[in-house]
């Protein structure tokens, strides 16, 4: 297999995740390797949204390890968690911009803080890393004053700002018309290939799903666990769990076993 | 790794093309020389054409591909062809994306300089403005009470109960401490004055016409407006945010019926019963410190009674609710007409203070001078 060759990025082991003796989700394993595009799926309620917290060191796990590079993110010290997600660039499923701030000093408060360059570079590269998503030109605008689609690439731009090794997002596309939404996935396809980041997606947007990810993971809203690792395509037509395949082929059967 | 300072050279070409060779390490800690030398050395030039050759490039980072953003934007605006050659992948992809779409020109509207803001006839239609909407507010208000007296109104009595348990209850902490330390104040100021003339008994007839008429209400009035006022303005501010408004106001409900007057009437009720318990314990207060001057408690108290009259906590009992009125309508003025972010809300919640406060000194000052010319 191809996998096998490529270097792991993040690995998940045994992770079970609970909200005191309430269960999410339980046993889950997998990797995530360099230069993938992950998303992580399932049902609305299944954890999707909260596993990625625990990815970020949000919420600690209630059993297992998340290690980044084979280095333990959730048994290192607050100091070492910190460098660690200096490397990482998070977009939040409603943008998570700083309504206070104008964009540019929405992106350049990372720089100030983690970087050493000049006042005078901090601004020509926040002009840049707004033109990246297509924002140039609107550095002084408040969030408030953009629309929906316009503060998710201002959020995107924000996460770039200190070129991540992982860029995490929360729902990237959720309330975008289907051109920006696929826009964005463009967006994101392109600056993956760029910076060589490795990509973790939380989304239920199936043509997403298969326009740009290469890897996903699938976890269940009934046995608690995830059922479906692999390529989303490869798992459309060859899972052996029908509710993965229900759910990748949009039928009504899956829904309706979520909600139950 | 060889470590080299970040270099730009504009070399001509031929006639119209020049070159614009970088070289070094373009990364973060080392200092290159600022973009605006090579627009000057441009504009001397003003070439055809420009390409940046990136042959003898070691190390990038977004420094560098700032600067070439910077010479692609200023090409552009002078005419120039911007290419590049030689360059890393890379930094040919990122450019492309970059440069994808055209900057935003900024509108004037958007470019206007702060001191347009201190213009006097623009503040003033601002604060004409603001009047206008706060007499709207107090209109719109006015016909919910009247609906809900006509029983019209679609106000959820369980509301009332929930928000009256909010302001009551759970300020009678906060309460007490403010009005047993006002009561001394009042005494210690009174006896001050008053022992020169030896009548430090009368400390007790300040106290309790101080508070009853004066400071209970007041005070109580002051920390309802900065707990439950500026509660108010925070809720309806975030309920604008995440379009609960809306979603009201679509279903034919009216917010000012539905969200106002709950708070508005839980207030009402509970303000007097506040400011009575506010007065008790501005008079004990008052008689820890005239105790502490040699006044007996008895002194104290029968110096207490004859001093007290049925008016005087009438004057406080109607001004509680009048500032009852006020610091809900401030709160809840605020609230609705909050901007849709987390910066807007926390405008809303100073807002909704400020407002209340001036509102209740004017209200207070108007009704004391009303009481006066009424020999009340």
């Amino acid at each position: 297999m191809m996998q096998e060759e490529r270097k792991v990025h993040i690995e998940i082991r045994d992770v079970t995740m609970a909200y005191g003796s309430f269960v999410i989700q339980r046993d889950l394993n997998f990797n995530i390797y360099e230069g993938d595009i992950f998303v992580i799926m399932g049902g609305s309620g299944c954890g999707k949204s909260t596993l990625l917290k625990h990815m970020l060191g949000l919420i600690p796990p209630s059993a297992g390890d998340i290690a980044y590079h084979g280095t333990s993110f959730t048994q290192a010290s607050p100091k070492q968690q910190e460098a660690m997600r200096q490397r990482w660039g998070i977009t939040y499923q409603s943008g998570g911009l700083f309504s206070a701030m104008t964009l540019a000093e929405n992106v350049s408060l990372p720089l100030q803080l983690y970087t050493q360059y000049s006042a005078a570079d901090i601004r020509s590269i926040v002009a840049y890393k707004l033109s990246l998503v297509g924002l140039g030109g609107y550095e002084s605008y408040y969030p408030s004053e953009i629309s929906g689609g316009m503060a998710k690439r201002a959020a995107l731009a924000r996460a770039i700002a200190l070129d991540p090794e992982i860029l995490f997002f929360d729902e990237p596309s959720a309330g975008l018309d289907p051109i920006s939404s696929r826009l964005l996935d463009e967006l994101i396809m392109q600056l993956k290939e760029s910076i060589g980041a490795t990509v973790v997606m939380v989304t239920h947007e199936l043509p997403s799903i298969f326009a740009i990810a290469n890897n996903c993971v699938y976890l269940d809203n009934t046995s608690r666990t995830m059922i479906g690792y692999g390529d989303p395509a490869y798992l459309r037509d060859h899972s052996d769990q029908a509710v993965v395949k229900q759910f990748l082929t949009r039928s009504a059967a899956a829904a309706e076993e979520d909600t139950a | 790794m060889s470590n080299q300072a970040p270099v730009f050279q504009l070399l001509d070409e031929d006639q119209d093309n020049c070159a614009l060779s970088l070289s070094g390490d373009w990364v973060q800690g080392f200092e290159h020389t600022p973009f605006a030398e090579l627009q000057a050395q441009l504009l001397q030039h003003r070439p055809h054409a420009l390409t940046a050759d990136g042959a003898a490039l070691t190390n990038w980072d977004s420094v560098l591909m700032a600067f070439l953003l910077q010479c692609h934007n200023c090409c552009i605006s002078q005419d120039i062809t911007f290419n590049t050659r030689n360059m890393p992948e890379g930094i040919v992809k990122l450019l492309e994306v970059a440069t994808a779409v055209k900057p935003h020109e900024q509108s004037e509207e958007q470019q206007k300089p702060w001191w347009q803001s201190l213009n006097p006839v623009e503040l003033m239609h601002k604060v004409t403005r603001d009047i206008t909407e706060s007499l709207a507010f107090i209109g719109e208000v006015a016909i919910a009470f009247v609906r809900l007296l006509a029983g019209k109104a679609n106000t959820r009595f369980t509301d009332i109960r929930d928000f009256c348990y909010q302001a009551g209850p759970n300020a009678f902490g906060i309460i007490s401490l403010t009005s047993v330390l006002v009561g001394m104040i009042l005494a210690y100021l009174g006896a001050a004055q008053l022992q020169q003339f030896g009548a430090q008994v009368y400390v007790a007839n300040l106290v309790v016409i101080g508070m009853l008429r004066e400071m209970g209400v007041l005070m109580t009035a002051v920390v309802m407006a900065g707990r439950t006022g500026a509660a108010y303005a925070a809720q309806l501010g975030t309920m604008q945010t995440n379009e609960e408004i809306d979603a009201i106001t679509t279903m034919g409900i009216s917010p000012i019926e539905f969200l106002v007057m709950p708070r508005m009437l839980a207030l009402i009720a509970v303000m007097p019963l506040l400011v009575i318990y506010a007065n008790l314990l501005g008079i004990i207060g008052g008689g820890i410190v005239a105790g502490g001057m040699g006044i007996s408690p008895l002194q104290y108290i029968t110096q207490s009674q004859s001093a007290f009259a049925i008016s005087h906590i009438m004057v406080g009992l109607i001004k509680s609710v009048v500032f009852a009125v006020l610091i809900a309508i401030a709160g809840c003025r605020s609230g609705i007409n909050s901007g849709r972010s987390s910066a807007a809300v926390g405008q809303a919640a100073t807002e909704a203070v400020v407002t209340a406060i001036v509102y209740l000194i004017v209200a207070d000052a108007a009704i004391n001078i009303l009481f006066q010319q009424l020999g009340i």
